[in-house]
């Protein structure tokens, strides 16, 4: 699917595949390895996506995760169809998190994504309607190269 | 150290990497909390962790860990090995607990996160 100055992919996550979840943000970090983006940004491109995807396998039922590559950025846009969240600046907050057993046993539920996600991006947007689902934009800049 | 020193410190099995055994290891970090080592990792990263499933392999990678050591004799689950030996991220097994490997490796002068990033400076 080609978007305006750059190329879009998109992923399907779905909920509560916790077997599977991971591997969508692993394939993207395959992805920008093959283009030969500096490991640096990859790697903070990677934790933002494995962090959203989590989230999606975590809390909601579906969610996509497109991946867009401009010459100039990085693009993640993760929508899920889910319970959404009540409260975007809680949720923001490092340590808050809602997750169950199951899923602390699994290795979450530190309440990091969030902000971690935040951490590793540029540019970020988070928006929610409960009941509906949430929505999160980040963009990293890729550094330029002079001509 | 090299990824050899560890295995000889800590008396562990090879699951998988051997051929990568005389790569060098700069620092460790030890968590079962993935997010955590998400936040806080680094690449270059020794990762000592009792957390055995598939999503520890899958942050290893993230993160451009060095390697995993499961402690207490954890071994990775079927999705996580074949996915270490892809990418081919060696995994170390130990039958010590957390506490004492950590120990044991901190004491024969492997740094922590925080220590290796204040030599940096
Ligand atoms: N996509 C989502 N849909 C609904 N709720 C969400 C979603 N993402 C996050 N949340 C809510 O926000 C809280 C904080 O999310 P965050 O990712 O920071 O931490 P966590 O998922 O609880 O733990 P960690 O990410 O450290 O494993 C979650 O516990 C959950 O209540
Ligand atoms: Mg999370």
């Amino acid at each position: 699917m080609a978007e305006e100055n750059g190329l879009s992919q998109v992923f399907e996550i779905t909920g509560k595949d916790f077997g599977r979840a991971g591997t969508i943000s692993t394939k993207i970090k395959e992805i920008l390895q093959e283009i030969g983006i500096d490991s640096a940004v990859i790697r903070r491109a990677a934790i933002a996506a494995y962090e959203a995807e989590m989230n999606i396998v975590m809390y909601a039922q579906r969610g996509t995760l497109t991946l867009t590559l401009t010459p100039t950025a990085i693009r993640l846009d993760v929508d899920d169809e889910g319970p959404g969240i009540e409260d975007i600046e809680l949720a923001m907050q490092e340590g808050f998190s809602t997750a169950t057993d199951e899923m602390r046993e699994m290795g979450f539920g530190a309440g990091m994504g969030l902000p971690n996600i935040r951490k590793n991006s540029d540019e970020f947007a988070i928006s929610s309607t409960p009941g509906k689902g949430t929505s999160i934009d980040v963009v990293l800049n890729l550094n330029q190269v002079a001509e | 150290m090299t990824l050899r020193d560890v295995k000889e410190i800590l008396q562990a099995q090879v699951v998988c990497g051997e051929s990568r055994l005389d790569e060098e290891v700069k620092v460790a970090g030890a968590s079962d909390l993935m997010s955590d080592v998400l936040a806080f990792g680094m690449p270059g990263l020794l990762l000592l962790t009792g957390l055995s499933n598939a999503q520890s392999v899958r942050t290893a990678i993230i993160i451009d860990a060095k390697a995993v050591v499961y402690v207490r004799g954890k071994m990775p689950d079927a999705a996580g090995a074949k996915l270490a030996d892809e990418k081919g991220l060696p995994i170390l097994s130990t039958k010590l607990m957390m506490y004492k490997s950590c120990g044991l490796l901190y004491s024969r002068g492997l740094p922590g996160i925080s220590d290796f990033l204040a030599q940096g400076r």
